[in-house]
């Protein structure tokens, strides 16, 4: 096991500096210069000059790829070259947004995917395991912002349970408003991303069925539900855990485009509009903690795997 | 194998849903039933009718043209990424096998941090870079699947060269190039079209989603995307307007990927019908060899970290190959690399 983590605990550090350095050499690539972009147009060459050597863009790439990352480090995200605001603590800010919504969006797609995937294995012969199968194919093909125009127009134009846009200015001063409205946010990654858990686990609960321990312990006394239960679950939970590893970066992702949908302030939208301003300092330092949340996700879910699965342990462990 | 894969019901549907798209996108370049960019003024929002057959949106284009005209979008999006995918692919498959061993170990390890990067902030990164287009969907969406391709070829690979058939062509004098071209290419290609279908599918939702955040398809392109784009701003006076290029993106996002697991089951030899083929019970010969060559290669311990950590957790891509069934199934030791994804990829 300590020889797993260190090298599971290696590879997310290469990753984390593959991702960085990929990031990086990316954005300076920049066809037009960073320092005209902020300058805008009405400026003159000297003008030009001076922003340059204000923003460092003078130095060495490696240079500024070293001040980026020492400062990454440090816990400094450095500053925006638009508005001139510091990075980190609006992503900080912004996480508090994210975050909440992504793992409301996990319990969501789990609350839906693993018991409906199991009960659609376990009906497999009848109607309603074949139309749970077909309905979560459907889901899985929706685009998500199409999924979240029908919650709101089921939902909030409809029916007025929920708001139907935005976030509370006060943030989470107000936790019931705030949570309210994150909820049909978090139904809608929930539903695309529980369809495809769905998917998973329904295949894994029919491969368990017909295993032979799960037979005999049927065959010995049990009763099938119960034989499934004990014997033939906690394996299909472990697929469904190995498949989170995957789906929870989906789930990170999909906040991009579903907070944009909801106008939630959080790191996706965040990045939306710094992309759309090429303000390289912030999108740089966004696309690095994005990563990073979505290599660390598939490092703490790797080693929860492992440590829960027998057939993964070293002889003598 | 095309007879095969009509015979079954989802393989049929997507057969037709996926042809019937090409032929509207080939009429669509002769005709559409109105102009679909002519806006009317005094035409907004009108109910579906002969004259407008999905009806018109709030500027009064078409919706029915519309859509029709942006199947060329969908088509072009979809092949471009399949096709970005293949280059990519084949390339990174070729370097990972043919070349030094520390070549093709440094290429296993820097394919297992790629294919933790999400297609959508790919496109994002390169939208920052080079302003937003379809280029960019097609670009990182070929990107993201042919790094997948290529680690899940591996395992392929691996499995397929040491295999009982491969080691008696080549005892009874079969070359390196024959192995090639008789055994490895017929046997890995059903997993490459798994993944190219997969590829087409998340190239059509990444479309959707990138349009709709403004960085896809220009507006002066007609594209699934941008509709729903256009119609999502409407969401509070008509919520229900955007159904139809919504059901268009599913229908053809569900097509190609059932068309992936039809091939999928049409061509996997290890299948058989019913219930195993339906669970995709295709584990139990997965990639233990794949773990023991790795083996073969020195350090155990080591082996079996890589074969465990390099398989779903790695995968920042919902369509990584995080088999179902390869952890299922108690046969299965370990987790190999080898298995196929029979999920789309919803990432935009």
């Amino acid at each position: 096991m300590t020889r797993f983590l260190v090298g599971r605990l290696l590879l997310l550090v290469v990753g984390l500096l593959v991702a960085s350095i990929i990031v990086f050499a990316t954005l300076r690539v920049l066809p037009g210069d960073v320092a005209q972009v902020v300058a805008g147009t009405q400026s003159t060459p000297a003008q030009v000059e001076q922003l340059r050597q204000q923003l460092g863009l003078d130095r060495p790439v490696v240079v500024q790829y070293l001040d980026w990352i020492g400062g990454v480090l440090r816990g400094d995200l450095g500053r925006s070259l638009v508005t001139n605001g510091a990075v980190g603590p609006e992503i900080a800010q912004k996480l508090a947004v994210t975050l909440p919504l992504a793992g409301m969006s996990l319990v969501a797609a789990l609350l839906l995917g693993v018991p409906l995937g199991v009960l659609a294995a376990v009906l497999r012969r009848r109607t309603g395991g074949a139309a749970i199968g077909f309905v979560a194919q459907a889901v899985a093909a929706v685009p998500v912002v199409w999924a979240g125009m029908l919650l709101i127009a089921l939902f909030a134009v409809t029916l007025h349970w929920l708001p139907t846009q935005g976030f509370p200015l006060d943030g989470w001063d107000d936790p019931a408003r705030a949570f309210s409205s994150l909820v049909l946010p978090a139904l809608t990654i929930g539903a695309v991303e529980g369809a495809v858990i769905l998917r998973f686990t329904r295949s894994a609960t029919l491969a368990v069925l017909d295993a032979d321990h799960v037979r005999t312990a049927a065959a010995i006394g049990l009763t099938r539900t119960r034989a499934l239960v004990r014997h033939g679950l906690p394996s299909v939970a472990l697929t469904v855990l190995a498949v989170l590893g995957v789906q929870i970066a989906g789930l990170l992702v999909g906040a991009v485009v579903v907070e944009q949908l909801f106008s939630l302030p959080g790191v996706g939208r965040m990045l939306v509009t710094d992309v759309g301003r090429r303000d390289v300092t912030k999108v740089q330092s966004e696309l690095l903690v994005l990563t990073g949340l979505v290599l660390l996700v598939g490092f703490a879910v790797d080693v929860v795997h492992r440590a829960l699965d027998p057939r993964q342990r070293e002889v003598g462990e | 194998m095309i007879r095969r894969l009509l015979t079954r019901p989802t393989g049929c549907f997507a057969v037709i849903v996926l042809g019937l798209l090409v032929v509207l996108a080939a009429v669509s370049l002769v005709w559409t039933p109105q102009d679909p960019f002519r806006t009317d003024p005094f035409r907004q929002w009108a109910a579906p009718s002969p004259a407008h057959w999905f009806g018109t949106d709030a500027s009064g284009r078409d919706i029915a043209s519309y859509l029709l005209a942006g199947t060329r979008t969908t088509v072009l999006v979809a092949v471009g990424s399949g096709v970005v995918a293949s280059l990519v692919g084949m390339v990174l498959t070729a370097i990972g096998s043919l070349t030094t061993r520390w070549v093709r170990e440094g290429t296993a390890v820097l394919l297992d941090i790629l294919v933790a990067f999400p297609t959508l902030l790919t496109a994002m990164l390169l939208t920052a870079v080079f302003g937003g287009s379809l280029g960019i969907v097609v670009v990182s969406v070929g990107l993201s699947f042919g790094v997948t391709i290529a680690r899940v070829a591996r395992g392929e690979i691996r499995r397929i060269a040491r295999s009982d058939y491969v080691v008696a062509a080549r005892a009874s004098g079969v070359g390196p190039l024959g192995v090639l071209t008789r055994h490895l290419v017929p046997n890995a290609a059903p997993l490459f079209t798994v993944q190219l279908s997969l590829a087409m599918a998340t190239a059509v939702l990444a479309e959707a989603g990138l349009s709709y955040l403004g960085y896809g398809a220009g507006s002066d392109t007609a594209s699934w995307g941008n509709l729903l784009a256009d119609l999502q701003t409407y969401i509070g006076v008509h919520p229900w307007s955007a159904t139809w290029p919504g059901a268009a993106i599913a229908l053809v996002v569900a097509a190609l990927s059932l068309l992936g697991d039809a091939v999928r089951d049409a061509t996997d030899p290890r299948l058989t019908t019913g219930d195993r083929a339906a669970t995709g019970d295709r584990a139990a010969t997965g990639d233990r060899t794949a773990t023991g060559d790795r083996t073969a290669t020195g350090d155990r311990t080591a082996t079996g970290d890589r074969a465990t950590t390099a398989d779903p957790g790695a995968g920042g891509d919902p369509a990584a190959d995080a088999d179902p069934a390869a952890d299922a199934d108690p046969a299965a030791d370990r987790r190999g690399p080898g298995g196929t994804a029979t999920t789309p990829g919803v990432t935009a």
